[in-house]
């Protein structure tokens, strides 16, 4: 059977709506909201402050440190478990790395810059919301930062090759999910993960189509960034 | 030939493409990629002649050399007391840096600052570890006896202080409160009358939110008027 109208009813290199904001969690130096189709990722950076605990203190450069996390309810299906899981470690552990090539963090020795990601309502996509987020949260918390992530799946159903995959084709028998994070200038990839199988040239033309897509996004953040500055009577 | 493709006072966000061509120079908060000047943060676009910087609308204070700040004892040492800059590295702020007087070996210290005092403290040395000495030496300097402590953001402290302190002042004529802004954006706040103490707190929140307009004394002095 041939996959030809998408679940949604979207083309097959149409991604869901977004909507971005910046600087929404008072308290916290930076934050950013990020929001795909019925994905929603709050991410708040604190820092640079004092590396607990000291033996994690770098001398050189400063540390990025990030923590994701799903809320109980977030999901469609059953309660998440509240806390960290493995899953939600190994997702903290490959957002740092999708951001850390973007930070220069040399000017902060032995401190820390925290991230953290919070996920209030999903439906697939959620560690590309959460770096879409973080980016907005680590840019306007002032940062010093070569560039923005902009981070999006890409994918297969049955036959199709598709971007932005949401609940049902993620989790389709012959659904193939690939994360994909992409440093805006460069185009170069921070973030690229599996779940499926696919063959190597249907892998480049997924990952060429959420570098197409990136563009909207980048877009998305910029202006949530731009629109906290202006002036507002 | 070069071309700008941002104006001045723009507000940009990093990778952002600033000018194109060889005959601009970036500056603090920009770096060059083959041709193109590109932004490193996110900031405010100040074109000078040929010199593009940006100037940062958001981050953690960073303590340099020759500040004044407002701190906070958190710690009471062997020779001194640790001091919170609102930062991400505490100072130290050493007893001979402290006063002039004679403290004997073994003496309390805590007779001079106790944990949690605010005082008010100039850097004198910043390594490039961080580690971060002070001094109380100096016209001004003191322990802050009574009054509010508020944050604000680093960035606005030169806004809130204005041109020669002409913001400062102007707020302090209008709510007849003292005011105190250290460097680390920690501002101390004294006056009689605690609603106008409340306006000086709110005045100088207004100033951090509005820190990038232009015409911002005329705004503040408005605010001011309508609630004095």
């Amino acid at each position: 059977m041939a996959y030809e109208t998408r679940f949604d009813g979207r083309r097959f290199d149409e991604i869901r709506p977004i909507q971005a904001k910046a600087g929404i969690i008072k308290r916290a130096v930076g934050s950013g909201w990020f929001k795909i189709g019925n994905t929603e990722a709050y991410a708040a950076v604190y820092g640079p402050r004092e590396m607990f605990p000291k033996f994690k203190q770098n001398p050189e450069t400063g540390v990025l440190r990030c923590n994701y996390n799903m809320m109980p309810f977030s999901s469609a299906g059953e309660r998440v478990r509240p806390g960290p899981s493995r899953r939600s470690k190994e997702i903290g552990m490959v957002t740092e790395r999708a951001l850390r090539p973007v930070l220069d963090l040399s000017e902060f020795p032995n401190a820390v810059v925290d991230v953290y990601i919070e996920l209030p309502q999903t439906d697939a996509g959620t560690r590309c919301a959460g770096i879409c987020a973080a980016s907005i949260a680590l840019a306007d918390a002032g940062i010093p930062m070569k560039d923005m992530v902009c981070a999006i799946s890409a994918g297969k159903v049955e036959d199709k090759i598709l971007v932005d995959l949401n609940y049902e084709e993620d989790s389709h028998e012959q659904g193939v999910d690939i994360p994909v994070a992409v440093l805006h200038n460069s185009k170069q990839i921070a973030l690229l993960q599996m779940d499926g199988e696919i063959s190597p040239e249907d892998l480049r033309r997924a990952i060429e189509l959420a570098k197409n897509a990136s563009d909207q996004i980048y877009e998305a953040q910029k202006a949530a960034l731009k629109d906290k500055f202006l002036l507002k009577e | 030939m070069g071309e700008i493709k941002v104006k001045d006072k723009d507000v940009v966000v990093p990778g952002e493409t600033l000018a194109v061509g060889m005959d601009f120079l970036p500056s603090y908060g920009t770096y060059r990629e083959g041709e193109k000047i590109l932004s490193s943060r996110l900031g405010l676009v100040n074109v000078e002649g040929k010199v593009i910087k940006l100037v940062p609308l958001s981050g953690v204070y960073q303590p340099k050399k020759g500040d004044t700040i407002i701190g906070q004892v958190v710690e009471i040492l062997l020779t001194g007391w640790r001091i919170n800059t609102n930062s991400a590295y505490p100072a130290v702020l050493n007893m001979k840096d402290a006063t002039s007087e004679f403290i004997p070996r073994g003496a309390d210290l805590t007779k001079f600052f106790c944990i949690g005092d605010y005082v008010m403290v100039t850097i004198i040395n910043v390594t490039s570890q961080n580690l971060v000495d002070l001094t109380m030496k100096d016209a001004g300097l003191r322990k802050l006896m009574g009054g509010r402590i508020i944050n604000v953001g680093a960035n606005k402290v030169p806004r809130i202080i204005g041109k020669q302190g002409s913001m400062v002042s102007m707020i302090k004529q209008y709510t007849n409160c003292r005011i105190l802004v250290g460097q680390n954006g920690v501002v101390w706040v004294q006056g009689e009358d605690p609603a106008k103490e409340l306006l000086a707190i709110n005045t100088i929140k207004k100033i951090e939110q509005e820190a990038h307009f232009v015409g911002l004394t005329d705004r503040i002095k408005e605010f001011l008027e309508a609630h004095k």
